[in-house]
């Protein structure tokens, strides 16, 4: 099932006019930024199918730039959010891609500082619902069926072992896990697919432990 | 656990219990969230979709000019006495309309099950408050039958306009409102099934054909008659009229249309209403340009 919460039906609370072309919009261009785990300072963004024909009229350029920003869907500032990017200097281009996605509302985020740089691809699948299907090349594989987090860790023993804990504690059965790496003792990815929705403690606690970089919600 | 319409009304019936009850129930088992959190969290919903109507009907007007002002006409209209529908039809419609034009001036709404088609069960809930008399907890329920039966759409069809067209976004919340009405009015589950199976069978085919890919024409007029729409079904419903094509059925029906709809159709902007000599003169009035010519 995609959608499990009521409240996936009856919300978000949001800054109109469109829940997949701006609320959604937001959320992918909030978990770029979570994920980032600092404010860019440039980002390329670019809209396949109906995002491409109609991001004007849905603010859904403006919507993405309020995640940027960690704006919340219900966030008044997101209408602001260009002129608030302009003024902390964010570099921001737009393109719009001809090529024919897999899903009508696809954007990808390439987003990046003098440190490093990060792309996702997500799509909003109805209702301001979304789900990131690649990060910095990874396809990520996940059913969309079930609340995902993806860890962004070293790849050093008991990383995996640390996490699992944390979710065993608080009683959370893991559904799927996805371990990847791109180098033997550098950056890896754990997607880890799970049963039950993650309250923000589980995420702190997780971020917390030694060796992992990041943490995000990509299935809510 | 209800996948569907038959299991929803299969579950009330043996349990004796609401579809609201049931569907609070299934958010407490798959959260882990006690129920004052839950009924809490969908107060904090509904306080957002009185303060809408309310901004609405005070007159708002959206950046493009394009809509705005149309729920103040209304609410005047009923005054004046003339209304021939009916006051309580047309309250719930001019209530609709204050929901979609404050959404489409980017003001804060609630995604019922979309921002595009968010008027529809505000609408028709609080049209109903001075003649069903509901206290804040029936309000509450409501919103989680309506929340129930959007449930079953989204996971057995669509509620995305450009996966399934209109029919799958103001007609999903019409249906969603037509049920939930029935259960505030004091019809039984299986009444609220057959009155989200009228409406919905009524929005079948309507596709998502935004001029300029504004969500405001014919969007906002659309949930005018998305909440006209909900209020009649439920009252056939209510009557004992039942629908001959099963509600999981007609789901369906919607699932597979959306699927055969052309691209053009399914919120690009590029056909129906949007492709009118009109529709591409507004366009170009906002843009400068046609998004078609670009």
């Amino acid at each position: 099932m995609k959608f499990r919460s009521v409240f996936d039906i009856i919300g978000p609370v949001m800054i109109g006019p469109s829940s997949s072309h701006t609320a959604g919009a937001a959320r992918i261009g909030r978990v770029a930024r979570n994920l980032f785990d600092r404010e860019p300072k440039w980002a390329h963004i670019s809209f396949y199918g109906s995002f491409a024909k109609t991001y004007k009229g849905h603010g859904t350029d403006v919507a993405i730039v309020g995640g940027l920003l960690d704006f919340d869907t219900f966030d008044e500032r997101i209408k602001e959010s260009l002129d608030i990017a302009r003024k902390k200097k964010m570099k921001i281009t737009f393109r719009e891609e001809e090529a024919v996605p897999e899903h009508p509302n696809t954007a990808k985020i390439t987003v990046g500082d003098e440190d490093g740089e990060l792309e996702l691809v997500g799509i909003s699948i109805g209702g301001g619902k979304i789900e990131i299907v690649e990060l910095n090349g990874f396809k990520l594989r996940l059913s969309g069926h079930n609340p995902a987090i993806l860890v962004v860790h070293d790849d050093r023993f008991g990383a995996i072992a640390s996490v699992s804990n944390i979710l065993a504690k608080h009683q959370i059965n893991i559904g799927q896990m996805e371990v990847s790496r791109k180098e033997k003792g550098k950056m890896a990815l754990m997607t880890i697919e799970v049963d039950q929705n993650l309250e923000d403690q589980v995420i702190d606690e997780i971020t917390a432990l030694p060796n992992i970089t990041q943490v995000a919600r990509i299935v809510d | 656990m209800f996948r569907n319409v038959a299991e929803l009304i299969e579950l009330a019936d043996s349990k004796q219990k609401k579809i609201s009850t049931l569907m609070i129930e299934q958010e407490m088992e798959v959260t882990g969230k006690s129920r004052e959190q839950i009924i809490h969290q969908m107060g904090v919903n509904l306080d957002v979709m009185e303060q809408a109507v309310e901004k609405g009907l005070q007159g708002v007007r959206s950046v493009s000019g394009l809509t705005g002002g149309d729920a103040v006409l209304l609410q005047n209209y009923i005054e004046s006495g003339n209304a021939l529908s009916g006051g309580l039809l047309l309250d719930a419609v001019s209530k609709a309309v204050a929901t979609n034009e404050v959404n489409a001036a980017m003001g804060t709404i609630c995604a019922t099950p979309t921002a595009g088609s968010a008027g529809v069960v505000p609408g028709t809930l609080f049209a109903l408050q001075n003649k069903l008399k509901p206290n804040r907890d029936q309000k509450i329920e409501f919103l989680f039958t309506a929340g129930a039966f959007g449930f079953v759409v989204a996971n057995n069809a669509s509620i995305s306009g450009a996966a399934g067209g209109c029919q799958a976004e103001v007609g999903s919340a019409s249906g969603m409102a037509a049920a939930a009405i029935v259960e505030m009015a004091g019809g039984t589950p299986a009444q609220s099934a057959e009155a989200m199976a009228i409406t919905l069978k009524n929005m079948l085919g309507l596709v998502c054909d935004p001029v300029a890919g504004l969500v405001e024409v014919p969007c906002v007029k659309r949930n005018a008659m998305g909440a006209a729409n909900a209020m009649v079904a439920a009252d056939m419903a209510l009557a004992g009229i039942t629908s001959r094509i099963p509600c999981d059925e007609v789901i369906d029906a919607m699932y597979k249309i959306g699927q055969t709809m052309p691209s053009a159709l399914r919120e690009t902007a590029q056909g129906g209403l949007a492709a009118t000599p009109t529709g591409r003169e507004l366009e170009a009035k906002i843009f400068g340009l046609p998004l078609n010519k670009k």
